[in-house]
Formats: C-alpha cells, structure tokens, sequence
C-alpha cells in the first residue's frame, strides 16, 4: 500500500509563489478531497505529485520511497502514480481497449494476459460492449469511465483525480461520484481528488485540506470542516457558513462557551483550549437560526432583506444589528412566506468559536 | 572515494536520466553545431580574423566608397520595398478576410502564389514581361524597342518586385490577426452605426496594428536577403547592394576575401536585426487577443463590390499573369527577342531543360536529393525540438529556439559566407574539407530551414491537449516511444505540412547555395542565374517556367488535406 508524505514542500513560478509549505500525511488507500478556489494552487500540487513539476522545497514521498526534492526528481514514468486528467485525456487515435491496454504494453506484459485484463477492466467499469470504440463516439460520462479503467488497469496505488467532474453537466456528476467511490472500494487506491466543488469534495473524501493562495489551511475531516472550521476562510467557505462577532466569550470546560451575540446570552462549542476573550469570531450555518414565533422569547432582532424560494425550504436573508450591518442566513421550511422588510425575531441553536490565531490553543 | 565506483554510478545517472537528456542533448549538438558554431566562426572572422581586434581594418573597410554605397542602397531599397508590401499585403488581407469580395477563395490562391515562386524567376519573368515575346504587353505593342534601357533594371525596379513579392508575408500575418480579431467588436461598432469604413478604420486597424508591424518586419527581413531579385536587376542596373557585393567579391577574388566578406555579412545581420527590432518596437502595444470562438461578419462593399473584385483581379492579372505569360512565352520562341508566333514557336527549349542539358539535369537530381535529405532530417528534429520547445520550457529551450529563429532570419548569404568559414578547413576526423561539395550546402539547408520545418509543427503542438503526452508519461513510456506513439499520430498533417514547406523552398531556393556551389556540386535554383548571364535566355525561362509548374503543382497537391491541418500552416490555404 502507498501512503503519500509531502513535507514543506515550496514551488514558485518565476515571482509567483504558487505553493508555500505545504504538508500533508496520507495514509493508504484514504481518499483525501483537496478543495480550494480556482488559482489555489491545488493543480500545481498535483502536478509536483505526479511528478510533471520539480519542486524548489521539501520533499514529497510516495509508499516510503522520497520521489521529489529539490535535488533529485523521480520523473513521472517511473512513480507507478494512476492520473485522471481534466479532460481525461484520451489518444484519440486508439481505440477505447487500446487506451487502456497502451500503458500495460509499455510495461511489457504478455499480449494474452494484457488482453484479459484489459477485458477484465472493461467489464468492471462496464464499458465492455464499447472496446473498439474511438474516444470521439463516446458520450463524457463514458470517456470518464475509460480513464478510470487506464487506472484500475495499471493498479497504480496512487491515483490522482484532477477535477474530473468540472466539465460534465449536473445530471452526470452524481452518478459519477458513485464511480468514483465504487472505484476506491475496488481497488482500495489512494485516492487524491483535486475539486473546487465542496458538495463533491465533503460528499466523496475520507479527509478534505482546504487551499487557499498557496498554503492548507486545514486538513480534517468533512464533518470537522463544518463544524470546527479552524480559519475564518474556512467557516466562510464551507456549507454557506457565516462569520460574525461575538462578545464576552468564557468556556465553560465541557467543549462548550456562553457568549453574547447582539446582547442576547447564546451557547456556543468551542475548542478545549479556548479562553476567555472580550471579542471573537464565531461560525454560523443557516441551520444553527430558528425563527422564533412567540414573541414573548428573548430573540434578536433583524429584518428580512431577501427571499427566495429554494423548493424544500425558503431561504431568508437577514439584517440584524444595531445599524442592520450584520448579514445572517436562514432556511425556513416550506410551506411558509416571508416578505422583504418584514421584521422577525431569531435564535441561535448551534455555534462555533473559531480559534483566534493571536491565541494559540492546544488542538 | 575510489575510482571503481564512479563508471557504475554513471552509468546509473545515465539511465537515470533517461532518453530525455539523450534527445535534449541531440537537439542541442545539432543546433549548436549547425546554427551557432557556423554563426560564431562568422563573428570570429569579421572581427578577430587574426585573433586580434583591429578597428583601423573595421573602420578602413566599412567606409569604403562603394561599402558605403551598397549600404545606403540596401537600407533604402529594403525600406521602401516593406513599406510598399506592407499596403498592398494589408489591403490585400482587410479584403479577402473581412469584405464580401467575390470569390476569395481563388484570389488568395493566386495573390499568395508570387511568394511561392523562387524570387529569381520573379525577377526573369518580370524581366521578359517587356520582351517582344511577351502575349500581354507584346500582342498590344507595348514591348520596349531595343536598344532602350529596362525600366526594371533600376532602383526603383527592384523595390517595386520587392514589394509586389513580400506583401503576400503581411498579407498571411495580418489575415492570422484578423482571424482573432473577436466579433463582437466590431458588432458593438456597427449597432452603434458605424459604416464599413469607419468600422476598418476605428476598429479593424489599430486591433490589427500587431499584425500589420509582425508582417512588416518580416517583409524587411525577406527583402534585405533577398538575393535573387536583387542580383538579378541589380547587377546588370549597376545599383550594389551589400548581398551583391558579398557576391560579387567573392566570386572575384575567391576564399581570399573571406574575412572581409565576414564583416561585410555581419553588417547586413546587424542591419536585418535592427530592422526586426524597429518594427516590433513600433508595434509593440499590438493587442495580443486570443481567439474568440465567432469570426467577425464580413462588411459589405455594397454598390463597390463589382468593382473593388474586378481592381482586385487586376492587380493579380498585373502581378501575376503579365510576368508568368511573359516567362512561357520566351520558354517557346527559338532564340530571345523573337515575337511568338506560329513560325517561332518551339518545345525544344523545355525538352533541352528536361532532357538534354546536362548542367541542368545534375543540379535538378543534386537539389531533388539534397532536398529530400533536408526534409527526411528535419522533420523528424523539428517533431522532437516541437516537444521540447512546447512542453519543456528553460533557458535551453529558449536558446535553441532563437537560434534555430536566428539562422531562418538572417539572409541565407549569410548563412552561406559563415558555412565556407566554418568548412573551408579540412575536418578533424574525415581529414578533408567539405568545401565544394553537396555536403555543405546540405549543411545550410538544415541550418537556415530548420524554423522553416519547426513552424507548423509547433502550430501542430499548440492543438494538441499536453495531458495526452503525460498520461503516457505515467504509464512509463519514454520519451521516444511517446513521440512515436502518441503525439505523432496526432501530428501527422501538420508535419507533413512542414515537410512540403521545406520541400518546396529548398528545392528552388538561391540565396543559400549561390555562393556554395561549384563544379562539383551545383544546385538548380541559381543555374536561371547562370543561364541568364551565359546568354541562353530562353533556356533559363524554360527551366523557370518548369520551375512554378513545380511548385503549383505541390500547392494543389497538399489543398486536400487542408482540413486536418492547423489554420494558417499552409500559406496558401484559406
């Protein structure tokens, strides 16, 4: 099995630092979502794996064997690692079994078992009936699965998955994230998914690292993504969260902190570390608010400047505050309506104190 | 720490590396042995030609009278000629590539032609076209009385052939801005009520500006080494130019005047470089938009239509009919002079340029092998350094690129001068020069062709998606095997593409072998000249005639397979 270590690891393009010491330890056969915006740097990362690019610091390993640093560079033909490309990047001018079939003749097998796994191959993924198709007559959800079936064919235990679902409609995308799990438990590969889908990346990963300019900004996993975000940028990104300020924040030792948010008393989690502060950040999901119908409960107060209407629930945006400047989302289930304008009255169920990074706590 | 250990552990490194620094390493031989040894022994011998800097030699012989001169002349004549090919190939572009204009398609066949013809039969053709056996200007009695002096035979006739002969390069670098020039511009411009040509002058051209200066600098770089027409008119006007005074020196005095000729050569590089620099400085602010996916509507002539098509084919019946008539019809009169007619019309000059001359039939069979050679070695380096430059950027990249652009650029006497320089002396293993014979001018041809070769091959690259070399990386294919299996099934139009555009220059070409030949080794391209000096004028025009029978016939051959080719690759395609 092939675990993958990068260490430190620093590349820059001419000026342009496009990866800053960036560390991550996988273990094997995990499943790690690398989710960032779009010039993260989170292709370039792969590109260092895969070994298309040297790297100026750190070192990259692979099932214990170092591939990268900045002396010495394993080029890409001899790491054994599986790569699906953004456009899957098919020889055109072979046929679907010849694709899959090319990178066994390289690796100089035997015509007969090259062609029964070949077979082998195409039956898993169900591209059987289409072998001597050209990649042209394919539909994109077929040109998908051959590019998987030139991975399982090599048994690389390292596969590199470079946002393979951004060119595909919404109908395809489910339907592949299914291959794309069915295809970890087959082969039982590590699995490095590169996305700047969070739906994608917290639906397929076992572990995700938010990039963002270069460096991880937390590497955990999905659940722990949503409800510990350890960075403002974090909290913002995922799962529509909100970031607003809390006051007179005190833990109370079980995990948990009371705190004010716009002078109502409200309960919060936190980390075990986390002490006292006179301000902080918090991190709030449209889930954690509750439009609260008895006017008699002690609530805060806002007022709705949008609504849409989302087929489940309706999605409120709120104003609250004292000059209306704090912004907060909220779902109400359907059936139900809210007008622009209309003033309402909300609680907070759940609530996350975001570290502060000029304090640092014990994880 | 002994020396047993280290053979093995080079020899790991050297498996280690791969046949990637083998073909790097290959790539880097041929180029710099080719390209920069050739050009540096050149820059040695002008300046250091007895291994010391002597200013007072520089300086005696640059201000020369006639150096001097030669030089006015060639900065005036190569000016002049850019100019006059940058408007006709600029108008030429703005109306096969954005009027209704009918029947684009045939017109920019025709008006591309001249550039495929060897400028040396330009010169001839044009030359006859005032000849009394000229059809067009004879029929009319418009051929000059004898005894008067050629209008062409001037100056002004050779900036006139420059220009007519270099405007199709703007023409092509323009039509390619043109091509990305998004549509949507110019439909902002014309909902906002602007005519056709406020839209061309407001919008199209200061868009195109890139274009326009790219294709001027390159009609500089085509006319200033352009040694066909300019010996051609030249000599005989008695107006030197730095190439024919090269020429002529060396011709006069031999290998003697080599390191004069040097310095001379790399006058004419310094002016050709600083030319290239002028112009891209003045279109430096081009607008460098990539593709849009639309290409922008084309603008309606309107009532001008009829017109503007028929001025349009009159220019090509001028530029093209007048001379290639006059060229056939001094190929079919018995001797130079005679009107044709029925009486003196005769084969017996096409079946003497075929059959019978034995000068002509050796050279045509050394060009035809030195040719194939150039093309079988080419094409498959370019394919190979297509992949270094494209997918390997680095400073050894970049290097061999801008020498390869550096041997393509500089007029090919040049090139010419540096390959006697750098193969006058015997050969270190082989122990005898290769001076003389075919060998050296091979040894041009594949220096000054090779970005020649490199350019629809790169073109070729730049379609191709790069994940498909790397996903054979990954299955462990080396470099080699990558080449063969995967990218050149994929490459395969555009490197045929640049095997006929190598095929095709070299096969006529002048400027490279003139100073090259000898007894031994003689080329076709400059026997036009040699015939047309020993008097067997209408032998030379018969063996030019052959030679743009040759070359249309390369054209249409390859306009098949226009459709698996890059756009632009192949001038002549629409």
């Amino acid at each position: 099995m092939a675990g993958i270590e990068i260490d430190g690891l620093d590349k820059s393009f001419g000026q342009t630092r496009v990866l800053r010491e960036v560390s991550l330890s996988i273990a094997a056969g995990e499943f790690v979502s690398i989710l960032g915006p779009s010039g993260c740097g989170k292709t370039t990362l792969l590109r260092c794996l895969a070994g298309f690019e040297r790297i100026d610091a750190g070192r990259i390993g692979v099932g214990g064997r170092i591939v990268s640093t900045p002396e010495s560079h394993l080029p890409p033909e001899r790491r054994g690692i599986g790569v699906v490309f953004q456009n899957y990047a098919l020889w055109p001018h072979m046929s679907v079994a010849q694709n899959v079939a090319y990178g066994l003749k390289i690796a100089g097998i035997p015509r007969s078992e090259r062609d029964a796994r070949v077979a082998r191959v195409l039956e898993l993924v169900e591209l059987g009936a289409l072998a001597q198709r050209r990649p042209a007559d394919l539909s994109g959800g077929q040109r998908q699965r051959v590019a998987l079936a030139r991975c399982l064919a090599m048994e690389s235990r390292v596969v590199l998955l470079d946002e393979p679902l951004a060119n595909l409609d919404v109908h395809l995308r489910s339907a592949l994230e299914e291959e794309f799990a069915a295809f970890h438990a087959r082969s039982g590969a590590t699995m490095f998914y590169i996305t700047h889908d969070q739906a994608e990346a917290l639906a397929l990963a076992d572990r995700v690292a938010v990039m963002d300019r270069g460096r991880i900004i937390q590497f955990d996993r999905p659940e722990a993504l949503f409800r510990q975000p350890a960075t403002e940028t974090v909290a913002g990104f995922i799962g529509e969260g909100r970031v607003i300020e809390a006051e007179d924040i005190r833990p109370l030792g079980d995990g948990h902190a009371s705190a004010f948010l716009l002078g109502q008393p409200v309960r919060l989690r936190c980390a075990p570390g986390q002490r006292g502060q006179s301000r902080g950040k918090i991190s709030v999901h449209p889930g954690d608010l509750q439009l609260l119908t008895d006017d008699h409960q002690p609530g805060i107060e806002a007022h709705v400047t949008r609504a849409t209407y989302r087929g489940a629930y309706l999605r409120a945006e709120l104003a609250a505050g004292p000059s209306a400047s704090v912004p907060l989302s909220l779902n109400v289930a359907a059936p139900a309506s809210l007008d622009r304008g209309q003033r309402v009255r909300i609680a907070l169920r759940d609530g996350w104190v975001i570290p502060d990074p000029a304090t640092p706590c014990s994880p | 720490m002994n020396g047993s250990g280290r053979p093995s552990r080079a020899l790991r490194l050297l498996r280690r590396a791969g046949d990637e620094q083998a073909v790097m390493a290959l790539l880097v031989l041929f180029v710099g042995l080719l390209s920069i040894a050739p050009l540096a022994r050149l820059g040695y011998a002008a300046l250091l030609p007895d291994g010391v800097l002597d200013p007072a030699r520089i300086t005696g012989l640059l201000g020369g009278r006639r150096v001097i001169e030669a030089t006015i002349n060639t900065i005036w004549i190569s000016v002049s000629a850019t100019m006059l090919a940058t408007l006709a190939g600029t108008a030429a572009a703005l109306l096969a590539g954005l009027s209704d204009m009918r029947s684009r398609t045939a017109w920019v066949f025709g008006f591309v032609l001249p550039l495929m013809i060897p400028p040396q039969v330009t010169a001839l053709a044009w030359v006859q076209a005032f000849s009394p056996a000229s059809p067009l200007l004879g029929a009319f009695g418009l051929s000059l009385p004898p005894g008067t002096r050629h209008p062409l035979y001037s100056a002004g006739g050779i900036v006139f052939l420059l220009g007519l002969y270099n405007a199709p390069l703007v023409f092509l670098s323009v039509r390619a801005s043109l091509h990305r020039l998004p549509a949507p511009l110019i439909e902002a411009a014309r909902s906002a009520g602007a005519g056709g040509l406020p839209v061309t002058r407001d919008i199209v051209l200061p868009l195109i500006r890139g274009g326009i200066f790219a294709g001027a600098a390159l009609a500089f770089v085509s006319s200033i080494g352009n040694f066909g027409i300019q010996a051609m008119l030249g000599i005989p006007a008695r107006v030197p130019t730095l190439i024919t005074l090269i020429y002529q020196q060396l011709n006069s005095y031999g290998p003697s005047a080599l390191n004069d000729m040097a310095l001379l050569a790399l006058l004419l590089a310094g002016l050709t470089l600083l030319g290239m620099g002028l112009t891209a400085w003045l279109g430096r602010r081009g607008d460098q938009r990539v593709d849009s996916a639309a290409r922008p509507p084309r603008l309606s002539l309107g009532r001008w239509r009829m017109p503007v098509t028929l001025l349009a084919w009159g220019y090509l019946a001028l530029c093209l009919a007048l001379p290639l008539t006059a060229l056939l019809g001094t190929a079919l009169v018995r001797g130079y002079g005679q009107p044709l007619s029925a009486e003196t019309l005769t084969f017996g000059n096409f079946v003497n340029a075929l059959f019978h001359h034995p000068g002509i039939r050796d050279a045509f069979l050394t060009s035809l092998w030195l040719t194939l050679a150039a093309v079988a070695v080419l094409v498959p380096v370019s394919v190979a350094l297509g992949y270094v430059l494209s997918w390997r950027r680095g400073r050894i990249a970049r290097g061999l690129m801008i020498a390869s652009e550096l041997a393509y650029a500089l007029p090919g006497i040049i090139i010419g001068v540096a390959m006697i320089l750098f193969f006058l002396r015997p050969l270190p293993i082989i122990g005898t020069g290769l001076y003389g014979t075919a060998w050296v001018i091979l040894a041009a041809y594949l220096s000054n062709f090779l970005a020649l070769a490199l350019r629809p091959i790169l073109g070729g690259y730049a379609q191709m998606d790069r994940a498909l070399d790397e996903a054979a990386q990954l299955t462990g294919a080396g470099l080699l095997t990558r080449l063969r299996d995967i990218v050149l099934p994929s490459l395969a139009p555009a490197a045929m593409a640049s095997g006929v555009l190598v095929f095709m220059t070299a096969i006529n070409e002048i400027q490279v072998s003139v100073l090259l030949v000898s007894s031994r080794a003689q080329t076709i391209g400059p026997m036009i000249i040699f015939l047309e000096e020993a008097g067997s004028s209408t032998l030379a025009a018969a063996v030019g005639c052959l030679m743009v029978a040759l070359v249309l016939v390369l054209m249409l051959a390859s306009l098949p397979f226009r459709r698996h080719l890059p756009p632009g690759v192949l001038p002549w395609q629409d």
